[in-house]
C-alpha cells in the first residue's frame, strides 16, 4: 500500500469517481491547467480533459451557482472554492438554494454536489486564506458538512460524499494536506459520512475533535486516559458516539480552531447536556480559538488552541 | 501615439406590432392564425388569472403576491417561443411564462397560497422553482446550459429576471460565465421599470439594459415588450440560436409593470397616476386586440366569449387550489434531505 498525503489521497478519490461516473465534472478557479492552488486536481484536467475539470472565471458565487444548475440538470459537479474565506461572497447560493433544493422543489430537483474547500490555520497565506467557521455552514438543514483529518479518511469520506444524493461542504484543513502520510489503498473504499471514529481508545476523559485539531490533540494526550473521538462529519454529527463515549468516561472536552462563540463546540456541549448530563462527573470544557477574526502568520499561534491549552483542560476536568 | 478606438458598439430595437395595432409585414413572425389567437387566449389567462389572484389575496385567501398585469406580451410571448424540453430558470413575477407553458393554475395559485408542495414542477417541465432571491437564478441557469452541452442536448436555457436583478453581482456573474463559455442560454430580462419604488434610472446609468451585453461579449438587445411579435420574434431566434451552438442571447423587453410591486405595496407612494395612465393606453392586450380586429379575427363580443372561457379555467384552477388538504406537519420534512438525519428522523416523529 502507498504512503499517500492528503493532497494525493483526495486527487485519488476525485480520480477514480471520475473515471466510475461520467455525471462528475470539476470546476472553479485554476482547478485545471494549473491542478488546483495546492495541486490537489493535478494531472485531472490533462487526464479528463477541459470539459470536465472547468477553469472558471474568477466568480465564487458563480461557480456555486453554476454548480447548482448543473446538479440539478442530472449532473455531480465538484465546485472548488478556492479557500473557506471566499465562499462568503456564494453562501446565498449554497444556504438559499443549494441546501434547499430538494425541499423547494418537493424532490423534483435535487442538489448532489460536493463543495471542496481548503479551511483552517497555520499556513502563513494572507487574510482570509485561514478561516474556520466550519458551524455557519452546520446551522443550515439540507447541507452535509464534512472535515477530513489525515489521508486516509479524507478519500473514503469524499467517495462518500461524492455519492452521496444532497450536497455537501468537504472542508479540507490546509496545515494537514502535506503534513501527515498514511497507508492509502488505492482502489476505492468509503468512509460512511455522519459517524465519528474513535482514534484512541480510553477511559477517564473524553476529546472531541475534527480536523487539524485531532493531530493536536493525539499529540496533546500522551500520558492521559483520554478517548478520542475524530468526528468526521460536523453534520450530521455523531451525538451516539459522543454520547456513548461521555456514558463511559464522565467527563467532556471539546476541541476546535474556530472561535468559541456559537462554534460547534456548544452545539455538542448542548447535546451532551440534554442526553448524558447525568454522567457528567466534571464541568464541559471548550478550548477553542479566542472570539476575535483569524489572524494572520504573526498572531497565528497565539490564536489556535495548542497543546498546552488542550492539557490543562484535560487537568481540570480530571480534577473532579 | 494616437488613441485607438478599441470598441464600438450600435444597440437595435425591436417593434413589430405598432399601438394601433399594426404590423410591420418583413418583421411580423410566420404565426397561423390559430397560433395568434392561441397567443390572445394565453395573454387573457395571464391578465385574468393575475386579476384573480389579486383579489384572492384581498379576500384572504391567498397570501402576498407579485402581480404581472402589464407584462403579458413579454411573459407569453417569450415562453411561446419554448418547448417542454427547454429549461426556464424563472425569477417570481412570470406567472404568464408558466401559464403558456402548461403549468397548472391551481399549483401556482397554491404556491402563493403558502404551499410549498406547489413548487413540485410537473415532470414533463423543466421548470425550476420559483426564485425569491433576486437574481440568484441566473448563475444557476448558467450551469444548466454547461449540463445541457456537456450531455449534447440540443436544448435552450432561458432565465427570467426584472430590471431591478441587472444591478447584483450574479447577473454579472451569470452573464460572464455566459459570455466566456458561449453557453446555449437566453437571458429575459423583464424591464418594468420599477424595482418596487426605485425606477429605471435608479438601477443603472446605461441607455438600455441590452448594451450591458455587449461587454460580456454577445449580443443583446431591446425589444418592445409590449408587442407580443416582437418579443416571441427575439425570443424564437435566441433559444434557435442557443439550440444550434451560437451561443448566449440577451433580451431586454422594456415593458411596465402596471400594478403594485406586490399586493403589500402601495404604488401610489412613489410614481404618478399620469405615468400609469400613459402606459394604460399601451396595455399590450389591447394591441394585440386591435390586430386581430384589423384582420377580421376579433370583436368586443368574440373578445368577450374568450375572457369568459378562461375566466372559467382560472375557476376551476381556483377550485381545485382550495380543494387541497392544508399539507401535515410532518411535511416540513419532505425532502430536506434524501435520508433524514437521525435528529430529524426523531424531530419529525414527534410532530
Amino acid at each position: 500500500m502507498a504512503q499517500l498525503n492528503m493532497v494525493q489521497a483526495i486527487n485519488q478519490a476525485l480520480s477514480l469517481e471520475m473515471a466510475r461516473d461520467d455525471r462528475v465534472l470539476l470546476l472553479g478557479e485554476d482547478v485545471g491547467r494549473d491542478g488546483g492552488v495546492f495541486r490537489v486536481t493535478e494531472g485531472l484536467w490533462e487526464r479528463f480533459g477541459s470539459e470536465r475539470v472547468i477553469d472558471t472565471p474568477l466568480c465564487e458565487a458563480g461557480i456555486m451557482g453554476a454548480a447548482i444548475g448543473m446538479a440539478a440538470y442530472g449532473l455531480r459537479p465538484v465546485p472548488e472554492i478556492q479557500f473557506l474565506g471566499f465562499t462568503y461572497s456564494a453562501f446565498e447560493q449554497l444556504f438559499a438554494h443549494a441546501a434547499r433544493l430538494r425541499s423547494r422543489s418537493r424532490g423534483r430537483y435535487s442538489c448532489p454536489m460536493v463543495v471542496r474547500t481548503p479551511y483552517g490555520g497555520g499556513i502563513k497565506a494572507p487574510e482570509l486564506h485561514e478561516e474556520s467557521t466550519e458551524a455557519l455552514f452546520c446551522q443550515v438543514p439540507g447541507l452535509k458538512v464534512v472535515v477530513p483529518s489525515g489521508p486516509y479518511v479524507a478519500k473514503g469520506l469524499l467517495l462518500a460524499a461524492l455519492r452521496d444524493p444532497d450536497p455537501v461542504l468537504f472542508l479540507e484543513p490546509t496545515r494537514l494536506y502535506r503534513l501527515l502520510r498514511e497507508e492509502v489503498p488505492e482502489g476505492e473504499y468509503l468512509v460512511e459520512l455522519g459517524r465519528a471514529r474513535v482514534a484512541r481508545g480510553g477511559n477517564s476523559v473524553t476529546v472531541v475533535a475534527w480536523g487539524s485539531m485531532l493531530e493536536r490533540v493525539l499529540k496533546s494526550v500522551e500520558g492521559y486516559d483520554a478517548e478520542v473521538l475524530d468526528l468526521l462529519t460536523l453534520n450530521p454529527f455523531d451525538s451516539e458516539a459522543i454520547v456513548k463515549s461521555v456514558q463511559k468516561t464522565g467527563r467532556l472536552v471539546i476541541v476546535h480552531e474556530a472561535a468559541k462563540t456559537c462554534g460547534f463546540g456548544a452545539e455538542i456541549a448542548a447535546t451532551v447536556a440534554e442526553e448524558a448530563i447525568l454522567h457528567l462527573r466534571a464541568p464541559i470544557l471548550r478550548v477553542t480559538a479566542p472570539d476575535v477574526p483569524v489572524p494572520l502568520a504573526k498572531l497565528i499561534d497565539h490564536y489556535l488552541p495548542g497543546a498546552e491549552q488542550i492539557r490543562n483542560a484535560l487537568d481540570e476536568v480530571l480534577q473532579y | 501615439m494616437p488613441e485607438l478606438l478599441l470598441a464600438d458598439f450600435q444597440i437595435k430595437r425591436l417593434e413589430v406590432l405598432n399601438e394601433k395595432g399594426e404590423a410591420d409585414p418583413e418583421l411580423l413572425p410566420p404565426l397561423s392564425d390559430a397560433e395568434i389567437w392561441r397567443i390572445y387566449e394565453l395573454m387573457l389567462l395571464a391578465r385574468i388569472f393575475d386579476e384573480r389572484a389579486v383579489a384572492l389575496q384581498r379576500e384572504g385567501r391567498i397570501g402576498t403576491y407579485p402581480p404581472i398585469r402589464g407584462q403579458e406580451a413579454a411573459q407569453v410571448g417569450s415562453a411561446f417561443a419554448l418547448t417542454e424540453k427547454d429549461w426556464l430558470f424563472p425569477s417570481f413575477r412570470e406567472m404568464g411564462a408558466h401559464l403558456t407553458l402548461g403549468y397548472p393554475i391551481s399549483q401556482l395559485l397554491q404556491y402563493w397560497g403558502g404551499d410549498e408542495r406547489a413548487q413540485k414542477v410537473p415532470p414533463h417541465l423543466n421548470i425550476f422553482p420559483f426564485c425569491v432571491a433576486v437574481g440568484s437564478q441566473i448563475p444557476q441557469a448558467a450551469g444548466a446550459a454547461l449540463a445541457a452541452r456537456y450531455r449534447r442536448d440540443p436544448v435552450a436555457v432561458v432565465t427570467y429576471f426584472g430590471d431591478g436583478a441587472t444591478s447584483k453581482g450574479d447577473f454579472h456573474e451569470g452573464m460572464n460565465l455566459a459570455g466566456v463559455f458561449n453557453l446555449p442560454l437566453v437571458f429575459i430580462c423583464q424591464n418594468n421599470q420599477w424595482a418596487i419604488s426605485i425606477p429605471l434610472k435608479g438601477q443603472t446609468a446605461s441607455a438600455s439594459l441590452a448594451q450591458k451585453a455587449i461587454a460580456y461579449g454577445f449580443e443583446g438587445v431591446q425589444v418592445d415588450g409590449n408587442d407580443v411579435f416582437a418579443v416571441y420574434r427575439a425570443t424564437r431566434q435566441a433559444v434557435e440560436k442557443a439550440r444550434s451552438g451560437g451561443g448566449p442571447t440577451f433580451i431586454e423587453c422594456l415593458t411596465y409593470r402596471m400594478a403594485d410591486h406586490t399586493t403589500a405595496d402601495d404604488a401610489g407612494r412613489y410614481r404618478s397616476a399620469e405615468e400609469v395612465a400613459y402606459w394604460g393606453e399601451r396595455d399590450p392586450i389591447l394591441r394585440l386586440e386591435r390586430f386581430l380586429e384589423g384582420r377580421g379575427l376579433w370583436s368586443p363580443q368574440k373578445g368577450e366569449e374568450a375572457a369568459a372561457k378562461v375566466a372559467t379555467i382560472v375557476d376551476d384552477g381556483v377550485r381545485e387550489m382550495e380543494s387541497q388538504p392544508p399539507p401535515a406537519a410532518a411535511d416540513l420534512f419532505e425532502g430536506v434531505l434524501a435520508t433524514l438525519t437521525p435528529r430529524q428522523a426523531g424531530q419529525r416523529k414527534v410532530r
